[in-house]
């Protein structure tokens, strides 16, 4: 999967969890919680999403790690590689 | 007979709108099957059934709106059960034709409604308005002659039309309550800072075992957290009726914030009962459907107190405002790092800091203090929530 994909699969993602926000407008280093402003709840959504859709598991303590959308598809293109 | 009525869905609704039937005559229906969906200024809402029966006959049609209390439908109680005449009372001439362009503005019924100055009256009477749908925005509801005006502007389709049930109408439903809450409630306040340094580590080494889908976020511990302390204090579980009421049911109020503007605040029913992952359990189910604004009746009659949470990154405390007939709201303030001194000892903690404004015609701040304290012991020792 190219990093091209992976960005467009997340905004998808993102769309599903608020639909009434436009994830394609994200900035790569921008963060996309502040953002998109969603709250805890959301983000945890969020991530049950990721981890479903890619098969990968993101433990609590990467939170921290996929912040941001240039993060994010550094850190999917990873895990989904190995 | 049992008559099913339009059921009050909160202190600021007084109409609905039927949107559709689950049900026709002949159905056999059980206590808290959903049977009808009701178009409100929160959404599309389920209406559930408080009864065992036989659906007999169903009064309301579609796309009718009617106000709170117009009986809905006729439902034959189980064989066995006494059998009374019952008076079915019509809907209301006011309602008009059906259709949502011919319908008069959602209104914002406040108990105090139906006082009206003579002018307003007068006017009302010219042009033909029941003043029992009419907002009064003068002295503790009293409708005047601006609101008379307003209403014929509405009607003649001048004024503002009718919004679909969204961030419009939840934003002119939430400006009711919280009006008429500022206006009638001497509201107190009290706050406490607590550590949850605790509760983090708990929190923390408890979701490292878990697949995300099962991971539990800080505000279940809250909830939880602050339902047990209700049953130490339960002066502040009850609703204010000419005196302070308490409740049985601990069903927690929370505060859902939309993103296009507005909250809508869905009960967690029976909250001290239930297990953290029970409580996680729930929100992951209320959260998305209030976001969709597709709620059910008894979770936005139920509540018998309310709780906001801000999250992480957000501001040090919230001051609330109480939703009636409750008593109390509690504020929970997004936490941080903070210094923090303790045995001697000044250190750095996460910690949060949760408000308490209680209606003081029911209570004093003695009592709101005992809640607090409680909670704060309670998120001492998460593992035992």
């Amino acid at each position: 999967m190219t990093e091209e994909e992976i960005r467009n699969t997340l905004c998808q993602l993102l769309t599903g969890i608020a639909p009434d926000t436009d994830p394609a407008r994200l900035k790569p280093g921008e963060d996309i919680r502040h953002a998109l402003e969603l709250d805890s709840f959301d983000a945890l959504r969020f991530i049950a999403a990721l981890d479903e859709h890619f098969g990968i598991n993101t433990p609590e303590s990467d939170y921290g790690k996929i912040t941001t959308m240039e993060s994010l598809v550094r850190y999917i293109s990873r895990k989904t590689a190995g | 007979m049992i008559e099913f009525k339009m059921p009050s869905l909160g202190a600021d609704m007084e109409a609905g709108t039927l949107a559709e039937w689950l049900v026709k005559p002949g159905d056999h229906v059980t206590r808290g099957d959903i049977i009808a969906v009701v178009d409100t200024q929160k959404g599309l809402i389920e209406i559930e059934v408080f009864d065992d029966g036989v659906i007999d006959r169903l009064v309301l049609e579609e796309n009718q709106k009617v106000p709170v209390g117009t009986t809905m439908a006729l439902i034959r109680e189980p064989a066995g059960a006494a059998v009374k005449p019952a008076a079915i009372a019509a809907p209301p001439a006011a309602t008009g034709p059906a259709g949502p362009s011919r319908q008069p503005a959602v209104q914002l019924g406040l108990p105090a409604a139906g006082k009206a100055t003579p002018l307003a009256r007068r006017l009302a009477a010219e042009a033909g308005i029941d003043l029992a749908g009419v907002l009064g925005t003068g002295p503790e509801g009293v409708i005047n002659k601006e609101d008379v005006e307003r209403e014929i502007r509405q009607r003649s389709g001048e004024g503002p039309k009718e919004v679909a049930a969204g961030a419009e109408s939840i934003r002119a439903a939430v400006a009711a309550a919280m009006a008429k809450s500022n206006r009638e409630i001497p509201h107190y306040y009290l706050e406490t800072t607590v550590d949850l340094s605790r509760a983090l580590a708990w929190l923390s080494q408890t979701n490292s075992e878990r697949p995300v889908k099962e991971r539990l976020l800080l505000v279940v511990l809250y909830i939880k957290a602050l339902a047990k302390s209700l049953r130490q204090v339960p002066d502040l579980n009850a609703y204010w009726e000419k005196g302070l009421v308490r409740q049985q049911e601990i069903n927690i109020g929370f505060a859902i914030s939309l993103r296009t503007g507005g909250v809508l605040i869905p009960a967690i029913r029976e909250a001290d009962t239930k297990s953290l992952d029970e409580l996680m359990g729930v929100l992951n189910e209320l959260i998305p459907r209030a976001r969709s604004l597709r709620l059910r009746s008894s979770e936005l009659s139920k509540s018998t107190i309310t709780m906001t949470n801000l999250g992480e990154g957000q501001v040090e405390k919230v001051f609330g405002v109480i939703y009636p007939p409750q008593v109390a709201i509690l504020g929970f303030g997004g936490y941080s790092s903070r210094p923090w001194a303790e045995n001697g000892m000044l250190g750095i903690r996460p910690a949060a800091t949760i408000t308490l404004a209680g209606d003081h015609r029911a209570t004093d701040g003695t009592t709101g203090s005992r809640l607090l304290m409680a909670i704060r012991e309670y998120l001492q020792k998460p593992e035992d929530l």
